[in-house]
Order: structure tokens, then C-alpha cells, then sequence
């Protein structure tokens, strides 16, 4: 049998190879989990320690002192709401813009790329700009030019999913509800957004989980504030900031909170997936 | 080269509407094509085509993959002005008016002429806001009016009864044949004049498929329809008037019977046979 049939030689050689890749991508696979499951383990034993109701009923305290994130959480959500509210109109606005009045214009394509450059720019930058913009000339840090700061980065998210969103849209349905006589901007409203509508949402879902652990653009415009503030003129307390102050210090209960904070943050963004996810399969759900 | 068929064409127009209205005396032109030339970009889709559409028959285009017959459909709601570098010229009169003049407002011709796709394609919404979407931008019906019009619609499509108590689902949960339905229903709901079908059938299995014939051979009685086929048997089962196009020229127009059993071109017998190159 030694001049085997060349089919089996090749067939064994196919399978050594199969084994190789398989043990290949395996690895791969576990040594990028292995980092995530140590990061989540470790956020959640040493935040778990300083999870109690105090954490979101007392105000960030001075060293030596006990206290909480209050301020701190009530600031990120403020800033996050506004930051969508602001962000995610304009995005869906300009994204709807994109695919379905410049599909194949020179200027779409080039909006289009400029808006994939932002999507890609340092979020520090973001920072930078809005301090330049806002902060340096109204003289102050303030809660509105963090919810900017963070505008920017909701901006070019919600513009590439509505984009994409809604260019998954079969051109059928377009033809069809145009050959009903009906106006281009009823037919985007009423039939195209309600159509790509679950991936406008996961978009604008995600894009609420990429801010609320965004550091960077809040330390040159919100800063950060000791106390209850509901100011949204003035300088306004936020988790990522609270995190990096407090991990950065000397002081034990300070490291303590920015645990609890870091697990607090993981924990939402990790709510929001699951809506997102849930949302997703529900209106697919809708669908069959 | 080009000029030779449209002869020919010219002659059966007035030989063949003229036989006909022997027969049926209420027999009148509802599309008249004249000239008619299209452009894809550089491409040259249609060759001066001029044919009469009659009113309240069934007339199918057929033809080889690739020789206009859809693009031709597409012109009659101007649904191809959706896309840039594609322009008509010529003349396609619709009640004594030229529905190519750029000034002819587009939205009423879409009102007049309905279109129905090739693959059914139901809105993401309930089954009656279907069919109430496209009527609520014409009309401003009362509740009540509204429900009839709906219920007439879906009655005039046979959808009626197998939806009549789940009005309010999601209409992406019918069956194929029911979207298509829905899709007739939608289009007839504006009460238009002429219904364009572009290959209504090819996604349908042949039990839809006989629904959506037996419909076709219904709703005539109060349209004028044109449709696309890829399957000649469906023609010669439907359709009263046969356009038969190849490359983009329209090689022969006449009753269906003539055109299926004794064609004047040489062209047409061939395809109609199967023997074609």
C-alpha cells in the first residue's frame, strides 16, 4: 500500500491542517478572553467591596472621609442624556442624509469618509476642540461643553449606522413606496426609518455605551465638581473623571470608590448590550 | 436597421386595435408609446418603441432576459427617475396628456399608474396601514370611509377573507403569495387606471401563482394592465395583447392568439418556440 491512492494522501493532509488551524484559532481565541474575563474578575471582586447604598446616596467625599458617587453618577447620566440628545437627531438626520439623498454623489462619498475619520479620531481631541470652542471663551468649565465633547463622539456612530442601516433597506421597498405616489421625504419617514429602525437604535444604544466610560473629552470641559451640582453652566462631576481621580490618589477608601465606580460603568454598558441585543431579536421576533 | 421593425409595428398598430375593436367595440387606447427612447448612461436600452396599450385588457411584454421589457414597465410611472443617469425620450400619452413632459407632476401619474414588483415587498407595518398608507397621501378619508376603501382594496386583491380578522398583524407575517396580494391590494387601493405588474409571479410557487393569474383575469374588468413576464405560458394564459421585445426594439405587437400561434417575424416564432440562439 505504499503507492496509496494520492486522493487519501491528500485527504490526510487536509485534515492535519484543519487540526493545525483549528488549534491556531482556538489559542487565539483564548488568549484574547483570557484578558477580558481577568479584567471582569477583577472589576467585580474589588468593586463588589465598596458596592453599597452609599454609593449612590452621598456626594464624592474629601480624603478621610466616607462617601459616594452621587454627584459623580448623576452627572454621567446628564451628560450622556444631553450628549444623545444632541448627538443622535443631527446622526440619524445626516446619516439619512448620506444614503438616501447623496447614495452616489461625490460629496456623499466624501462626507462619508470625513465622517469615518472623526469615527476614528482620539477622543482627547474631541476634548481639545470643544475647550478651544467653548470652554476658553465663556471663560469656565461647564456640564454643557462635556455634553458636546461627547456630542462629537455620538455623532459619527449614529451617522454610519443610520447609513448603513438604512442602505440594508431593499431598493424594492423604496421603489414600491415611491411607485404609490408618495413624496421621497414621507417614504424615508414613514417606510425606511421604520424599517432599519431596531439597527438605528442598537446604534444609538452602542453609541450611549462608547460615552459613559469616555474620560479624555470630560477633563477639558465638564472637569469635575466636589458637590451636588445641577448646573449645567458650571464645572460637573462624572464617573470616568471620579475614577481617574480617585485611582490616581494615595488614600485606600478613594481606591475603594473608583472600583465601585469602574463596576458600575461595566455593569450599565453591559445593560445596555443586553437591550440592545434584546431589542434587536424582538423586532425580528416582530417580524416572522 | 432600426427604422424597418418600427414599420411593421406602426402597420399591426392600426390593423390589430382596429381587428380587435371590431370585437369589442369599447376598445380604446390608455397608453399610446411613441418614439419611445431610453438611455442607461451610455447604454441605449430602448430603440423607438411605439405601440398603443388598449384599456381594460391585459397586455404582455415578453422577451428574452436583458431586452427592456422591464425597463420599458418602468417607464410607464416614471419609477426610474429614482435613479440618476437615466433619461426617456419620446412621447407615452395618458389621457390625451404626455406623462414624459417633465412638467407632468409626478406623484398624480404614480396615482394614475400603479406598479407591482417582482418580489413582494410589504411594509414594516400592520396589514391595514399597508394599504391605508398610500391612500391617506391622496385622500383624506373619515374613519369609516376609510375602513371600506380598505375593505374593498383587499377584496378586489382576494386577500379579503384570509386576513379580514387580523387586520392589525404585522404584514411582514403573510405568506408570499399573500404579500403579493397585499401589494395588488395596495396599489389598487388608489383606485388608479393602469397597473403595472413587473413579473409578479417569478417568486411565488405555482399554487400563488394561479391565485395571482385567476386575480389578473378579475381585476381587468376595471383596469388596464400591463405585465412583464419571463414565462410565455403565463402571457399566452393572461394577457389579451402581447408585445414581444428583443434588444431593446419592439419586434412585434398583436393579439396574443396571433402572436402565439401564426407571428408575422421570424424573431418571434423563433422564441416563442424555444429555438432561440
Amino acid at each position: 500500500m505504499s503507492t496509496a491512492n494520492p486522493a487519501d494522501k491528500l485527504y490526510h493532509r487536509r485534515r492535519a491542517r484543519n487540526a493545525v488551524a483549528l488549534v491556531l484559532s482556538g489559542c487565539a481565541a483564548a488568549f484574547g478572553l483570557f484578558w477580558l474575563v481577568w479584567i471582569l474578575w477583577t472589576t467585580l471582586v474589588s468593586g463588589m467591596h465598596a458596592l453599597n447604598p452609599a454609593l449612590f446616596t452621598k456626594m464624592t467625599p474629601p480624603p478621610g472621609e466616607s462617601g459616594g458617587l452621587a454627584n459623580a453618577l448623576f452627572g454621567s447620566l446628564l451628560m450622556s442624556g444631553l450628549a444623545i440628545a444632541i448627538g443622535a437627531p443631527v446622526g440619524v438626520l445626516a446619516g439619512t442624509w448620506l444614503a438616501e439623498y447623496a447614495r452616489r454623489s461625490k460629496l456623499g462619498e466624501c462626507i462619508r469618509f470625513l465622517n469615518d475619520i472623526l469615527l476614528s479620531a482620539p477622543s482627547i481631541v474631541l476634548g481639545l476642540f470643544v475647550y478651544a470652542l467653548v470652554v476658553k471663551p465663556s471663560g469656565h468649565f461647564s456640564a454643557i461643553a462635556g455634553a458636546l465633547a461627547l456630542a462629537l463622539i455620538v455623532l459619527p456612530i449614529v451617522v454610519r449606522t443610520s447609513d448603513e442601516m438604512l442602505q440594508l433597506v431593499p431598493g424594492a421597498m423604496r421603489e414600491a413606496a415611491l411607485s404609490l405616489g408618495v413624496p421621497q421625504w414621507k417614504v424615508t419617514a414613514q417606510v425606511l426609518w421604520r424599517s432599519a429602525r431596531p439597527g438605528i437604535v442598537t446604534g444609538i444604544l452602542l453609541a450611549l455605551a462608547r460615552i459613559s466610560g469616555e474620560t479624555a473629552p470630560l477633563l477639558f470641559t465638564a472637569l469635575n465638581n466636589q458637590y451636588w451640582s445641577l448646573k449645567p453652566n458650571a464645572p460637573m462631576s462624572s464617573v470616568p473623571v471620579a475614577i481617574f481621580q480617585f485611582a490616581m490618589s494615595p488614600y485606600e477608601d478613594w481606591h475603594a470608590l473608583a472600583w465601585a465606580g469602574a463596576l458600575v460603568v461595566t455593569l450599565f454598558v453591559l445593560l445596555l448590550g443586553l437591550a440592545a441585543r434584546w431589542y434587536l431579536h424582538r423586532s425580528h421576533m416582530a417580524q416572522d | 436597421m432600426i427604422l424597418a421593425p418600427m414599420n411593421d409595428i406602426a402597420s399591426s398598430q392600426t390593423l390589430e386595435p382596429l381587428a380587435a375593436a371590431a370585437a369589442n367595440e369599447s376598445l380604446r387606447t390608455k397608453l399610446a408609446v411613441r418614439n419611445l427612447d431610453f438611455r442607461y448612461g451610455d447604454f441605449h436600452a430602448l430603440k423607438g418603441i411605439s405601440f398603443d396599450i388598449p384599456a381594460l385588457q391585459v397586455t404582455a411584454i415578453i422577451g428574452p432576459s436583458g431586452c427592456g421589457k422591464s425597463t420599458l414597465l418602468r417607464i410607464f410611472n416614471r419609477i426610474y427617475s429614482v435613479y440618476p443617469k437615466q433619461g426617456a425620450s419620446g412621447e407615452i400619452i395618458l389621457d390625451n396628456e404626455n406623462i414624459l413632459d417633465a412638467r407632468y407632476p409626478i406623484n398624480r401619474l404614480r396615482s394614475k399608474v400603479g406598479m407591482v414588483f417582482q418580489k413582494p415587498v410589504p411594509f414594516p407595518m400592520s396589514i391595514r396601514d399597508n394599504i391605508a398608507w398610500g391612500i391617506r397621501h391622496h385622500e383624506r378619508l373619515k374613519g369609516g370611509a376609510m375602513e371600506d376603501r380598505i375593505e374593498q382594496a383587499l377584496r378586489a386583491a382576494a386577500l379579503w377573507d384570509e386576513v379580514k380578522d387580523k387586520l392589525g398583524r404585522n404584514a411582514l407575517g403573510l405568506s408570499g403569495g399573500q404579500q403579493q396580494r397585499l401589494c395588488i391590494a395596495r396599489a389598487v387601493a388608489l383606485k388608479p387606471d393602469v397597473l403595472l405588474l413587473d413579473e409578479p409571479t417569478s417568486a411565488l410557487d405555482p399554487i400563488a401563482t394561479g391565485r395571482i393569474e385567476q386575480l389578473i383575469e378579475e381585476l381587468k374588468r376595471d383596469y388596464t394592465i400591463v405585465i412583464v413576464t419571463h414565462n410565455m405560458q403565463q402571457a399566452a394564459r393572461v394577457s389579451d395583447m402581447t408585445a414581444f421585445m428583443y434588444m431593446g426594439e419592439l419586434i412585434e405587437f398583436g393579439r396574443t392568439e396571433k402572436i402565439f400561434t401564426k407571428p408575422d417575424k421570424q424573431q418571434t416564432e423563433d422564441y416563442i418556440t424555444g429555438r432561440f440562439g
